[in-house]
């Protein structure tokens, strides 16, 4: 077999499982008598596919930086397209990041979804197989299916269940991701005329001309960057965010943003290194950019949803920086980032999301002062806020502190500037949670609102976990990312050495 | 000669006869519906029995290979369908019903030996068969605004019919005066003889002319939108989706012989490709009626099928072959919708699928499925299909038009995802559902299935292309 691909020898094909379980659950969903059993049957099969993904994380070789639990398969011969699936390093945290949370937008969504609940857990569950997927292709066009096909459900689930401007939110979300990801498949098509293959390893490191990679960079970029979305690119995420069920807005901001930090990892870094180094500086300034507008525009906010929409630009804007500043610390925080965000961001929408439901607004100042009515609710806000700044003790500031570290080894004046961007998350975090603890003056009444839920306080409990197991212990997580950061380290550190040798021969003839 | 070989046309004939004899007395509509339908379905599956067969008939001009008698089992599966979705027939008045079968028969029969035929006479033939019964079926629409269009429409068709039918003939009598045969098989070498002389160009343009006509490719498109809007909406599901076959079948044989004009002819084919797909993808972002912008879409589309014979290689005709296999499939399931959706055969605004979704949740699932799937998303046959042309001719070097593709598969999904928008879309006055006979739920079911199995699994589909092209390349 390939020799990138150690291949699965638990006896069942776990990748396969993994991917088409919640599918074949969609399929069966239209057969259950009743709404509330597509609920409870949604959940049994997101807790299942989590449990089963465990096993990824029991039987995970850290010591190596080959794609684990590798199956392969021939698919469309004709083109040399395979059927390839693998997880490394990389891909595993957000694989384990993308199981825990489905069923907790499951539960999110068990009271919010009054309406056409099968059709809604139905997209939930075809999201999950395609954002699994994505995670677990190693096969270039296997990953563009998943990777389209996602926008799919996400546009229903906006376009049918979101807010007052569904439509227009859905249709400007769609045609943001799909236009960048046009150019994404002219690229492919191009690697794989210069490779013959469309696997993803076999392309990696394959030293393409100067001008190639250039171009590939360009069209990977444009497709991530908009997923991501960095900077210039962003427009489309708040109102997607905003218009969005809160199921939606969870899986936006935890896993399909970090669809396109994942593909700068994976594709950008490794197949078109050269590339990479060369418009570093730009990527890393629009990084910067992206930090500094997410965290002024969030302080301008009065909608809940909108703060913390924008508040992700600013957070994204950390983890593009991590990326792109080509050291362990850098990646590794980055990659640590990724995982923290989709915590604290899916959880923050959550709770955004709880008091929607119970007074049918956003707005800051209809929530004002429910921090005496809900005193269980304002611990987890408060919590998951003090996360979201990078408090230490938290999972934000073990991330945070990595990046910047690593983008003070790599520039100190490119990270004196994104200083004011931790700021500003402190501030617009302190401004919110001030008015929804106590508020002021002019509260609303808010003696009829109930305090959570025991399944309110289940679907938020885990991710408070999660917060502090990896802001107080961040050393199983960084085990698993160690080797295979390393080895992408050693990828781009083999194109550095070739331009400067490049740029050598030109000085001495 | 043995006959057996055309078993499938002959009782295509005779149903056609069938139909005849019951249109000569005063039948109820539904019992010709289903005795045609039936036919079809017989008919279908004669034609997949006869999948193997081979052989040549009447004077070699007729040959049946695993090519033709592919396009024959699509062309017939492809009107069993629509026959069994286009059941209440709204749009065609009542009294000439049964006649509306009996040229719809007529044309599929010409379209039917049309893939079979390999001499340039016999070609002239069938095609102006399926074309002449078409020319009766478009103004044969029960016009309940009084407008007419249909009338204008059917002119319209004709004349420009007519038109490229001469161009065609005239660019056949010159491959007969530089090659001194009307046999393909006998044009191919002559030609390859001759070389690339400006006359043999010309010629073998002029003859595409004719094809074009009937895909829609840029310099014979004018006809498409306004035919699309004047017939009825059944004759429009059947114009918009299965002569197209034909089309690309005779455009596969006659490409075929340009070889040794190869360069030439491709980059035609290349510019007429790439103009197709922006005249019709940029007109088709303004068009409220939803069979214009299909019939804009449609000259897109045809551009696109035009990017798997502008390689000249085998590979590139297969896929060319599956993609307007997908396309056909895709169309009938919009189409599907709206031929429901329309109360009394009208015409349907795009705003007239306002709130689909909660009127019936199957139409508005099958719409989203057709629209995203000519919109080229995966996992549906579209991608699919785009993702192979566009491989395809970057394979061979056409990097250029690949890029200007690829740009314009996005203006398409604008107007695509604008339709199923509007389904989406709760509407003020809120309209009563509809309800949906149980064979369109089936059909629309089936239409889903396809949609997916193909674009998911397009392997085996492929293959059978793969070798029907190497059936008639010798």
């Amino acid at each position: 077999m390939q020799d990138f691909l150690i291949m699965n020898s638990l006896g069942f094909p776990i990748l396969s499982v993994l991917i088409f379980l919640p599918l074949a659950g969609s399929m069966l969903l239209f057969l259950l008598p009743s709404d509330g059993g597509a609920k409870f049957w949604t959940l049994l099969v997101t807790l299942v596919t989590a449990a089963i993904s465990l096993i990824l994380y029991r039987d995970f070789n850290t010591g190596t930086a080959m794609f684990q639990f590798g199956e392969h398969h021939a698919w469309i011969p004709m083109l040399k397209i395979n059927y390839t699936l693998g997880v490394d390093g990389i891909s595993l945290l957000l694989v384990l990041m993308t199981t825990l949370l489905m069923p907790l937008c499951v539960l999110g969504s068990w009271r919010y979804i009054k309406t056409r609940v099968r059709p809604f857990m139905f997209c939930l569950l075809i999201m999950e197989t395609s954002m699994l997927g994505v995670f677990m292709a190693l096969d270039f066009v296997l990953f563009y299916i998943l990777w389209e096909a996602m926008l799919i459900p996400m546009y229903l689930l906006i376009a049918i269940w979101g807010g007052p401007r569904k439509v227009y939110a859905s249709i400007k979300f769609f045609l943001y991701t799909l236009a960048g990801s046009v150019m994404l498949l002219v690229a492919i098509i191009a690697l794989y005329l210069e490779n013959g293959t469309f696997s993803i390893p076999m392309m990696m490191g394959n030293g393409y001309s100067s001008a190639f990679q250039f171009w590939v960079f360009l069209a990977f970029f444009l497709a991530f960057a908009i997923k991501v979305p960095m900077f210039p690119f962003h427009t489309w995420l708040p109102a997607a965010h905003v218009e969005a069920p809160t199921a939606g807005s969870v899986i936006l901001a935890s896993v399909l943003l970090k669809m396109g930090t994942y593909g700068f990892l994976r594709f950008c870094l490794p197949i078109t290194p050269e590339a990479s180094l060369a418009l570093m500086p730009y990527v890393l300034w629009l990084s910067v950019a992206g930090i500094l507008y997410g965290g002024f525009t969030a302080l301008a906010q009065q909608d809940m949803k909108k703060l913390i929409a924008y508040s992700s630009v600013g957070h994204m804007g950390f983890i593009t920086l991590g990326i792109f500043v080509f050291n362990t610390q850098g990646i590794e925080g980055a990659l640590l980032q990724m995982i923290n965000h989709g915590v604290t961001t899916g959880a923050l929408f959550l709770c955004v999301g709880m008091i929607y439901e119970r007074t049918h607004s956003r707005e800051l100042a209809v929530a004002a002062g429910v921090g005496q009515y809900m005193p269980v609710y304002v611990t987890f806000l408060a919590f998951f806020s003090l996360s979201s700044l990078a408090f230490p003790g938290t999972n934000g500031f073990v991330g945070e502190f990595l990046i910047l570290a690593g983008a003070f080894t790599h520039n100190k004046i490119l990270a004196a500037c994104t200083i004011p961007g931790a700021l500003l998350a402190a501030a617009y975090m302190f401004r919110m949670l001030q008015r929804v603890a106590w508020g002021g003056v002019n509260n609303p009444d808010q003696s009829h609102l109930s305090d959570l839920s025991a399944r309110e306080i289940l679907t938020l409990a885990p991710l408070l976990l999660f917060v502090f197991w990896i802001g107080l212990a961040p050393k199983p997580f960084m085990d698993i990312m160690h080797t295979s950061v390393a080895h992408l380290i050693g990828q781009v550190e083999v194109a550095k050495i070739q331009q400067s040798a490049a740029m050598l021969a030109t000085l001495v003839p | 000669m043995k006959m057996a070989l055309f078993l499938p046309e002959l009782f295509l004939l005779f149903s056609c006869l069938v139909v005849f004899l019951l249109s000569l007395g005063n039948p109820a509509p539904r019992r010709v519906r289903n005795i045609t339908t039936g036919l079809v379905v017989i008919s279908v599956l004669a034609c997949y029995l006869s999948l193997d067969m081979n052989g040549e008939l009447f004077y070699r001009a007729y040959r049946i290979d695993l090519f033709s008698q592919l396009f024959k089992l699509l062309i017939l599966g492809g009107l069993a369908l629509l026959l069994l979705f286009s059941t209440e027939l709204k749009g065609i008045r009542e009294n000439t019903r049964t006649e509306y079968y009996l040229f719809l028969l007529l044309s599929t029969l010409g379209l039917v030996m049309l893939v079979s035929c390999v001499e340039l006479l016999s070609i002239v033939v069938a095609l102006e068969l399926s074309s002449f019964a078409l020319y009766i079926l478009v103004p044969m629409r029960d016009d309940h605004a009084g407008l007419r269009t249909q009338m204008e429409a059917g002119i319209k068709y004709i004349l420009f019919g007519v038109v490229a039918t001469g161009v065609m003939l005239f660019g056949m009598s010159y491959l007969f005066g530089l090659t001194g045969s009307t046999y393909l098989n006998e044009i191919v070498p002559a030609i390859a003889n001759i070389g690339p002389t400006p006359a043999v160009v010309v010629g073998l343009l002029m003859v595409m002319g004719g094809f074009f006509f009937k895909l829609g490719v840029l310099p014979f498109h004018f006809w498409l939108p306004d035919i699309y809007q004047g017939a009825s909406n059944e004759t429009t599901t059947f114009i918009a989706a299965i002569p197209k076959l034909g089309a690309v079948a005779l455009l596969i044989r006659v490409t075929g012989m340009a070889e040794p004009a190869g360069d030439s002819v491709a980059s035609v084919l290349a510019v007429l490709a790439v103009c197709s797909m922006f005249y019709g993808n940029l007109s088709a972002l303004v068009q409220k009626d939803i069979k214009r912008m299909l019939g804009f879409s449609a000259i897109a589309h045809a551009g696109f099928v035009i990017l798997g014979m502008i390689t000249l290689k085998e590979s590139g005709y297969a896929f060319a072959i599956y993609y307007i296999t997908g396309y056909m499939v895709m169309n009938l399931a919009c189409f599907l919708v709206i031929c429901k959706v329309s109360s009394q055969g009208e015409n349907i605004l795009v705003s007239d699928l306002t709130g689909l979704y909660k009127r019936s949740p199957i139409l508005s699932l099958t719409l989203t499925v057709g629209m995203f799937a000519l919109a080229g998303i995966p996992p549906f046959v579209g991608f699919m299909g785009k993702f192979m042309l566009l491989t395809n001719a970057l394979e061979n070097g056409f990097l250029t038009v690949v890029i200007l593709a690829a740009l314009n598969t996005a203006i398409a999904i604008y107007y695509y995802l604008s339709v199923v928008r509007v389904s989406f879309c709760t509407d003020q006055e809120e309209r009563g559902p509809l309800t949906v006979d149980f064979s369109t739920k089936l059909v629309s079911l089936a239409l889903m299935l396809i949609i997916i199995a193909m674009g998911v699994a397009p392997a085996g589909m492929v293959e059978i292309a793969q070798s029907a092209v190497k059936s008639i390349m010798m």
